[in-house]
C-alpha cells in the first residue's frame, strides 16, 4: 500500500513543467495536480510513475477567469472552489456548485482538481458529464505548443482520452449560461460519495414556452460521457412537461451502449439511463437550491 | 532519481527539517519523522480518513499527499487541539457524548470537523451529515459523533464559532 519509488520535480511555471514532461514522458513521467486519484492508484500499484512533476507550487493556476462568455478553469482549481455559486456568473455558477458537492467527499474536494478529473477520465466524473453536455474545450500544453480539443473529441473510452503523455491540461473552458437557461442534474449511486452508477446533466432555454437549444449528456452509463442526440431531438420544440421528459428518457434508453460490471448488468444501467435523464429534466423545471455564500 | 529530498515544513507551529524519499506520504512522515503519532494511518488510499489533517487551511487526507509536497506548508494535526493540557471544546464534546469507542478514527474525525468548521463556520446540519460521511468509524458511532459536533458548535457560537481551541473559551 505504498507507492513504488519515483523521482520528484517541482517546476515554477507551466512551461517548465511542459518542458520536463516533454523530456521524461517516454520514461513514464506524469503530472501531479490534486493527486486524489493518481496517488491512491500508485499506492495500490495500478499506476507507476518514473517521475512526478508536481504543479502545486506554480502560481496563478488556482483562480477561474470569466470573459467573452467563457469560464476558464486552470490546472489547480480544486473541486471545493466551486462550492460557492458566485464562482461563475448566472446558472453556470449554480450548476457548478451543485455538481461539486456530489464529488467524492469534502477532504477529497479540497485537493482534487477540475482539470485532473478530465485527465483521469473516469466515466463517472461529474465534471466529465458537465463538459460533455456544455461542449467545453480542453486546452492542452506541451513543449511544442498549445492546442484545444472539443469535449466531443476528448474521450476515447473509459479512463482514456486523446491527451498524449507529454500533454498537460492547462485549462478547461466552459460556456457561461445565459440567465434564462434552465438546467438540471441527477446522479445515482449506492452510497453518498461513491462513484456514481449513472448521471445526467441537461440544459435548455424556453421560447414561447417551448424548449430550444436542448443539451443533455449522460455520465457513468457508457465508457465515456457524451451528449445523447436522440434525447435532445425528443426535447426540441416540445413543452417542458412530464410527457416530453418521458419521451427523452425513452430515447436515451434506446440510444446507448451501457457499461457492465460484476455488480451491475448492462440492462440495469440501460434502465438507469432513462431514470437519470427523466430526473435531471424534472430537476430543470424545479427551483434551484440556494447555497450560502460560504468560503470553499 | 528517487533519492531522499531535504525539505522543511511547519507542523503545529514548529519547524521540522526532514529528509524523505518522494514516495513517503505526509501521514507516514508526520508519524515517523516528526514523531507525531496522533495522526493515524488506516487504508492508505484515501477512503477511511483516519489520517485527516489540515494543510494550509484545507482539510486533506495525509495519505494522499507525498511529504515532499508539504515543503513550506503549515500543517495542523490532532496534537494541536489541546493547549496547556486543556481539551478543545470539540474534544470535550466527544467525551461528553461518547463519540469515541475504540478511538482509532477519532483523530481523523477531530481534524475533519475542526478544519471544515474553521473554513465554513455556518455549516448546516445537512452539510454536517455529508461532511461526517467523509470518514469511516468502524465502531459505527456516527450518531454520537454528530451529537458531539452539534454540542461543540453550540458552545462555540459565542467564541467566534471556531470549533478548534479557543484560548479564552471556557472548557468544562
Amino acid at each position: 500500500m505504498k507507492a513504488a519509488p519515483f523521482a520528484y520535480f517541482r517546476p515554477a511555471s507551466l512551461e517548465e513543467a511542459a518542458e520536463r514532461l516533454g523530456s521524461n514522458a517516454d520514461d513514464g513521467a506524469m503530472i501531479l495536480a490534486g493527486g486524489q486519484s493518481l496517488v491512491p492508484m500508485m499506492a495500490l500499484r495500478v499506476a507507476y510513475a518514473s517521475e512526478l512533476i508536481d504543479l502545486n507550487a506554480i502560481n496563478g493556476l488556482d483562480q477561474v477567469a470569466q470573459g467573452n462568455g467563457v469560464l476558464s478553469v486552470p490546472s489547480l482549481v480544486r473541486h471545493a472552489d466551486f462550492h460557492r455559486p458566485s464562482v461563475a456568473r448566472g446558472p453556470l455558477g449554480q450548476a457548478l456548485a451543485t455538481l461539486s458537492r456530489q464529488i467524492a467527499h469534502y477532504p477529497i474536494r479540497q485537493r482534487g482538481t477540475f482539470c485532473g478529473s478530465l485527465a483521469h477520465a473516469d466515466p463517472s466524473s461529474e465534471w466529465g458529464v458537465l463538459c460533455a453536455a456544455l461542449d467545453a474545450e480542453i486546452e492542452l500544453l506541451s513543449a511544442t505548443g498549445r492546442r484545444r480539443v472539443a469535449a466531443a473529441d476528448w474521450w476515447l473510452g473509459a479512463m482514456e482520452t486523446v491527451r498524449e503523455p507529454e500533454d498537460i491540461i492547462a485549462a478547461v473552458h466552459l460556456p457561461l449560461l445565459s440567465d434564462d437557461t434552465c438546467w438540471g442534474f441527477y446522479e445515482f449511486n449506492r452510497r453518498a460519495g461513491d462513484f456514481a452508477l449513472g448521471m445526467a446533466f441537461c440544459s435548455y432555454r424556453l421560447e414561447n414556452g417551448r424548449i430550444v437549444a436542448p443539451h443533455i449528456a449522460l455520465g457513468g452509463i457508457e465508457e465515456s460521457p457524451r451528449r445523447i442526440p436522440q434525447a435532445e431531438t425528443a426535447l426540441k420544440g416540445a413543452l417542458p412537461d412530464a410527457e416530453t421528459f418521458e419521451a427523452a428518457a425513452a430515447a436515451a434508453t434506446d440510444a446507448i451502449t451501457p457499461l457492465e460490471d460484476p455488480g451491475t448488468p448492462a440492462a440495469y444501467r440501460r434502465d438507469l439511463a432513462g431514470t437519470v435523464v427523466r430526473r435531471a429534466l424534472q430537476a430543470s423545471a424545479q427551483p434551484k437550491r440556494a447555497y450560502a455564500e460560504m468560503p470553499a | 532519481m528517487s533519492e531522499p529530498i531535504n525539505f522543511s515544513l511547519k507542523v503545529n507551529g514548529a519547524t521540522y527539517s526532514l529528509t524523505c524519499p518522494p514516495r513517503k506520504t505526509l501521514a507516514d512522515a508526520l508519524r515517523e519523522d516528526c514523531g507525531l503519532t496522533g495522526t493515524h494511518v488506516g487504508c492508505e488510499h484515501g477512503v477511511c480518513g483516519a489520517c485527516t489533517v489540515v494543510v494550509d487551511g484545507r482539510t486533506v487526507r495525509a495519505c494522499l499527499m507525498f511529504a515532499v509536497q508539504s515543503e513550506g506548508a503549515e500543517v495542523r494535526t490532532v496534537e494541536d487541539l489541546t493547549k496547556d493540557g486543556a481539551l478543545s471544546p470539540l474534544q470535550q464534546a466527544f467525551i461528553d457524548n461518547h463519540a469515541l469507542q475504540c478511538g482509532f478514527c477519532t483523530p481523523g474525525f477531530l481534524m475533519l470537523i475542526t478544519g471544515a468548521f474553521e473554513r465554513d463556520p455556518d455549516i448546516s446540519e445537512d452539510e454536517l451529515t455529508e461532511l461526517l460521511s467523509s470518514n469511516l468509524c468502524r465502531c459505527t458511532g456516527y450518531r454520537n459523533i454528530a451529537r458531539a459536533v452539534l454540542q461543540a458548535a453550540d458552545e462555540i457560537v459565542a467564541g467566534g464559532r471556531n470549533i478548534g481551541h479557543q484560548p479564552n473559551a471556557e472548557v468544562r
